[in-house]
């Protein structure tokens, strides 16, 4: 068996007392895609954030690549070859689209290398290229500020691709996108894990379904089930969290 | 906001053209408008250095009146000695019974040390500063809070050391620059020359570092600090950057305005005076260059006139052109300038739309 790219041993977060990760042990592997479900409040972002080294782990281990990640600056671990969307779109307003793209995909990240103002070749060909995937290849020149919802999705989505991180993690790809919208991402994420590693959040059953990967639920920090999505559909314990805990508690009362 | 065109050499030598026809100044102003245009204009240096801190990275910089009177005591201490005897000890350390020359007075003899450390030692103040606050991720408030601080410890410092840093009243009488003359034409020639080419190549270089993609990551960092650092960036460094610039610009300023005015005193570093340099920036608007270059001389202008005939009022009608500033034209004069200009291309456009269409 191959190693994991990311792992996660036993990793506790606690805000104030409050336990939004509860111990958990997760491995993915290279060049795969792992959705990641459950309800609001699961700890689904604080898992990302975990990862990306937004929140720290209480206790536990993120390991990425064999390398000790959990206290690493987080600069350093987008370096490692780690890069996030976040659920709300993160691009840079006053930038032009093409300005977001080129940020994304300098490699080499220190200072000092950017007292240029064009990109060499090879990174000028992928910002082209992307711009061509994202389907904003006309709009290179305004600024994101200006841009509707679902084009700074694109964009950010954009910027990830240019990162050409190994490893693309992806907070709800698909909110305020279209149900065509919807679909294309689906078939960019599909296309995407043939030579990185993907881990989605999403709500969106039949986004999720269309993705056809393997599926981990989280309930309260932790994780609940492995599995297939359709074997999971029918679970009665995740049908019992996506229902609510009401009616559970009253079939045990 | 990026207007095609902008990046064009035609708008660079556009830029430029105001720099020449102020070259050309001592042919047309009178002696007092040309010591004013100096005065300003050495000012404006350290207005762009603002607006790369300020405008370009979002950071309220609250104490740049240090940097500038480092800049200014530098020249200063080295005009009080060039007019010396040998063995001689400037006029105020003598009434104020002072023996031996300070050793960190000595080095300033040399007029090349003078003119470096007028630039190095603000720039290596900055340099700290900045690395202690950015590496610790404060925020805006406090930098502002901070620096503050500093100006009012700096002003504080060199009046309460009156027997080697002159005091209240500052370094001046002085009346030689490099053997010259200061009061001569000649040297008066020189000094306006030297200010208008400064002040154009601080104009070229903050416009060259904001066309690198450095630039762009600054203004990256101001806009989503954590987006910059999950790209891979650390945004300190940009910050960093910017600090160190803003220190040089402020310090090559505060030594060419002590020549123009041949003062320096704790009464243009303090408080007062470091708000003082923010207004000027939010009055051109802080985002801009010229902006703020146009700021500066509108300002200071006004103080002119108006306190030399009613003091007392300068300072609550610069805190209210503050507050008028910011609330009904938060990007200067330069964002009112570009809202004409953006309404008339648009009527521009409608016009031609309805010339194809009718």
């Amino acid at each position: 068996m191959a190693e994991p790219l990311l792992a996660l041993h036993d990793v506790h977060v606690t805000f104030d007392g409050f336990r939004a990760l509860d111990g958990i042990s997760l491995e993915i592997f290279p060049r795969s895609a792992r959705v990641i479900i459950g309800p609001n409040g699961a700890g689904k972002s604080t898992l990302l954030d975990t990862v990306i080294g937004r929140t720290r782990a209480t206790r536990g281990r993120v390991v990425f690549r064999g390398q000790d990640i959990t206290r690493m600056p987080e600069h350093r671990i987008v370096r490692a070859g780690i890069c996030r969307k976040f659920q709300t779109p993160g691009v840079l307003e006053h930038l032009t689209v093409d300005d977001n793209l080129a940020i994304a995909v300098r490699r080499n990240k220190r200072w000092w290398a950017h007292f240029r103002t064009g990109l060499d070749r090879a990174e000028r060909a992928r910002v082209d290229e992307v711009l061509g995937e994202i389907g904003m290849t006309a709009q290179r020149d305004r600024l994101a500020a200006e841009l509707a919802h679902g084009e700074k999705q694109w964009l950010e989505i954009g910027m990830v691709l240019a990162s050409d991180a190994e490893l693309i993690l992806l907070d709800e790809p698909t909110s305020g996108m279209t149900p065509a919208e919807t679909d294309r991402t689906a078939v960019l994420i599909r296309r995407l894990a043939v030579r990185h590693t993907v881990v989605v959040i999403d709500h969106d059953m039949a986004f999720v379904e269309k993705l056809a990967a393997p599926v981990t639920v989280l309930h309260m920090g932790r994780v609940l089930k492995h599995g297939d999505i359709h074997a999971l559909r029918d679970d009665p314990d995740v049908i019992a969290i996506y229902l609510g805990r009401a009616r559970r508690d009253d079939a045990a009362g | 906001m990026p207007m095609p065109g902008r990046r064009s050499p035609l708008a660079l030598v556009a830029a430029l053209l105001p720099f020449a026809a102020l070259a050309f100044a001592p042919l047309y102003l009178a002696p007092y408008h040309l010591l004013l245009a100096g005065r300003f204009l050495s000012l404006g240096i350290l207005a762009m250095g603002i607006v790369m801190v300020w405008g370009q990275a979002g950071v309220l910089p609250l104490g740049q009146g240090v940097l500038f009177g480092l800049g200014g005591y530098a020249i200063a201490m080295h005009c009080k000695l060039a007019a010396l005897a040998p063995d001689e000890l400037p006029d105020f350390m003598q009434w104020n019974g002072v023996e031996a020359m300070p050793w960190w007075w000595k080095p300033f003899a040399s007029p090349g040390v003078a003119l470096a450390a007028a630039v190095v030692v603000p720039s290596l103040l900055a340099l700290v500063l900045a690395w202690l606050v950015f590496r610790r991720r404060m925020t805006s408030v406090y930098i502002a809070l901070i620096t503050q601080a500093l100006a009012l410890a700096f002003a504080t410092l060199l009046i309460s050391r009156q027997s080697t840093t002159g005091g209240f009243n500052g370094l001046t009488n002085f009346d030689t620059l490099f053997g010259m003359p200061l009061a001569d034409d000649r040297a008066r020639l020189w000094l306006h020359l030297a200010t208008v080419g400064l002040a154009a190549l601080a104009y070229l270089f903050a416009r060259a570092i904001g066309a690198t993609q450095a630039g762009r990551l600054v203004t990256a960092v101001r806009d989503g600090e954590n987006r910059v650092r999950f790209l891979g960036y650390s945004p300190a460094p940009y910050k960093i950057l910017v600090f160190v610039v803003a220190g040089a610009f402020a310090g090559i300023a505060g030594a060419l305005h002590t020549l123009h005015m041949g003062l320096i005193s704790p009464a243009m570093v303090g408080v007062v005076p470091s708000i003082e340099m923010v207004v000027w920036v939010a009055v051109g608007g802080r985002t801009s260059l010229y902006g703020a270059l146009i700021g500066t001389v509108v300002v200071n202008l006004a103080k002119d006139r108006i306190s030399s005939d009613w003091p007392a009022a300068w300072p609550y009608l610069m805190g209210l052109v503050y507050i008028i500033v910011v609330l009904a034209m938060p990007r200067g004069l330069s964002g009112v300038v570009e809202r004409l200009a953006a309404r008339l291309r648009w009527r521009s456009e409608r016009a031609a739309e309805v010339a194809s269409h009718g």
